[in-house]
């Protein structure tokens, strides 16, 4: 039980008196890929936005429960959540590189934000971030223009550069490849499996194929409840429950 | 072919034909409004330059007002007066209404921000001359004097919630994904609120900014009763100050034929100071270029 990086317990969560999630269960193991499927609106988004404590920022939602990273509740009230942000990175469904600033003060403004002022720190970590996100060959010669000139699948990388310079030992990923091209989408598919040797990634997806692809674990959402959780080979072949059969042969959903 | 169908047939073919014409007409119609409404400004403009230019020396801008009845002086004093209470206004109220848009936008939910945002659409539409009699009272009757610092506050009210209301506008633009995004990086929330989505929306911000700037550069009203005006040079501002709407409006009104031609170059000058802001502002300020595609 010890050997999980992050772990959910009796999670539930609400926008207004709406129960989007209820007493979830769920715990990360590091260095391996978690992928969690189910039908819109079955609270995959709503839970990894739990993860980070970002639910509570829109006007009316909360959570209630345990978040237990590294061993500390992060819904302790004596927590800042921009210090659990700093831990956990994150990458949203529309890549959202932020307006007016260049590709590189995209991938620094983390640590700029922090403090961190040193021209050749934030160089190293431009470099190092963007090689990460097998971007850098494509941008090495655009640092200074506009994050926003790049391709939707270059900006997806970008952000997700952005999201690592930080050097987060969690990345959380929305939906990243949904509204990409399937060369795009490839290439996000392939850092993933790269990214799992130095983190732990959860990776909520749409897609079937894309979950059995790259991920160790899977985790079945319907209706605001965690339906099955299990290796990912053997929940798309021998799935326990009844429904997470029906979702995955396209019954519903 | 029925006599029923040709019928028809001639019906439709001499209603489009009507259609058409009426169409033609229309635009016409709307043609000649867009036209008017150029035109009157390229009038205004053209009969100000041809009145103002031509007596346009340096003098003008180095001299004070001579007394009455002798030729010559300039407007060194409005000049002077304006510019110090356009600054005064600008340096209050552009944080002022930047601050205020941003707490519309970023902060602001519920009834409160309702109200704050109803007062600044209204505080935006009450004729400026109201403005003036509300400073007037505010500042100028307890302080005995009229003034430039009474002037330059009534600008700043003018100032203030168009800025505002500009400022909430442009940054309600940035989509909410763009803040999570920085959230999630684990900036706080006033850093995102300052280095990402007001940074990113600067250029439109700016813009509005220049042109409130613009605005309060021509307000006379506001002027008339709490700066009033000031025939010498006067940089203190607890003191009347003169501007160069109020001096355009004092001498344009006089009998004297002198003073009315150094109205027309006033207002040449205004005319042309407020232009050049406007293109400076479409120049730098690339409409669009701090967008975000949502």
């Amino acid at each position: 039980m010890s050997n999980s990086i992050l772990k959910a317990e009796d999670l539930s969560a609400w926008f207004g008196s709406t129960q989007a999630l209820r007493n979830i269960d769920l715990e990360f193991t590091p260095n391996s890929v978690t992928a969690l499927i189910g039908p819109s609106g079955c609270g995959k988004s709503t839970f990894i936005r739990c993860l980070n404590r970002l639910h509570e920022e829109v006007p009316g939602a909360r959570a209630q429960g345990k978040v237990i990273l590294q061993g500390r509740n992060i819904y302790d009230l004596t927590v800042d959540p921009v210090l659990i942000r700093r831990k956990i990175g994150m990458v949203f469904q529309k890549p959202n590189p932020f307006p007016s600033l260049s590709v590189m003060e995209n991938v620094v403004a983390g640590l700029k934000l922090a403090g961190i002022r040193r021209k050749s720190i934030l160089m190293e970590v431009t470099e190092r971030s963007l090689k990460q996100a097998a971007l850098w060959d494509e941008v090495k010669d655009k640092l200074y223009q506009p994050g926003t000139s790049l391709s939707g699948g270059q900006q997806q990388r970008l952000c997700i550069a952005r999201a690592l310079a930080v050097e987060p030992p969690i990345l959380l990923m929305d939906e990243p490849t949904s509204a990409l091209d399937p060369i795009s989408t490839a290439k996000i598919e392939e850092l993933v499996i790269q990214l799992k040797k130095s983190m732990t990634v959860v990776i909520v997806t749409h897609n079937m194929q894309q979950a059995a692809r790259i991920s160790d674990k899977t985790a079945f959402f319907l209706l605001g409840d965690l339906i099955e959780f299990g290796e990912t080979s053997s929940l798309f072949t021998v799935p326990r429950e009844k429904r997470t059969e029906q979702y995955i042969t396209g019954k519903f959903g | 072919m029925s006599i029923l169908r040709k019928q028809i047939g001639d019906f439709t073919r001499l209603r489009y034909k009507r259609r058409k014409a009426l169409s033609l007409w229309m635009t016409f119609v709307l043609g000649l409004a867009a036209v008017a409404a150029s035109a009157s400004l390229l009038a205004v403009f053209s009969y100000v330059v041809l009145r103002g230019a031509p007596e346009l020396t340096l003098s003008f801008f180095m001299n004070l007002p001579k007394p009455v009845g002798e030729p010559g002086g300039g407007m060194l004093n409005a000049f002077v007066g304006s510019l110090l209470m356009v600054l005064l206004a600008s340096a209050i109220g552009i944080p002022w209404g930047i601050a205020t848009g941003m707490y519309l936008s970023e902060y602001g939910r519920g009834r409160f921000a309702f109200c704050v945002r109803f007062c600044a659409e209204m505080l935006s539409s009450v004729p400026s001359i109201v403005i003036g009699l509300f400073v007037y009272v505010l500042i100028v009757k307890p302080m005995q004097r009229f003034s430039g610092i009474a002037g330059a506050f009534a600008l700043t009210l003018i100032m203030v919630p168009l800025i505002a209301r500009n400022t909430e506008e442009l940054l309600k633009l940035v989509p909410q994904h763009i803040r999570e995004a920085g959230l999630a990086l684990g900036v706080p929330r006033w850093k995102v609120t300052l280095w990402i989505v007001l940074r990113g929306s600067l250029s439109g911000v700016m813009t509005g900014v220049i042109l409130g700037i613009a605005r309060i550069s021509g307000e006379t009203a506001p002027l008339l009763f709490t700066a009033l005006n000031n025939r010498f040079l006067s940089l203190a501002p607890d003191q009347p100050m003169a501007s160069l709407p109020v001096q355009i409006y004092t001498y344009a009104i006089s009998p004297f034929e002198d003073w009315n031609r150094q109205a027309w170059s006033g207002a040449f000058v205004l005319i042309l100071f407020v232009f050049v802001l406007n293109i400076m502002t479409r120049a730098i300020f690339k409409p669009g270029l701090g967008r975000v595609r949502d």
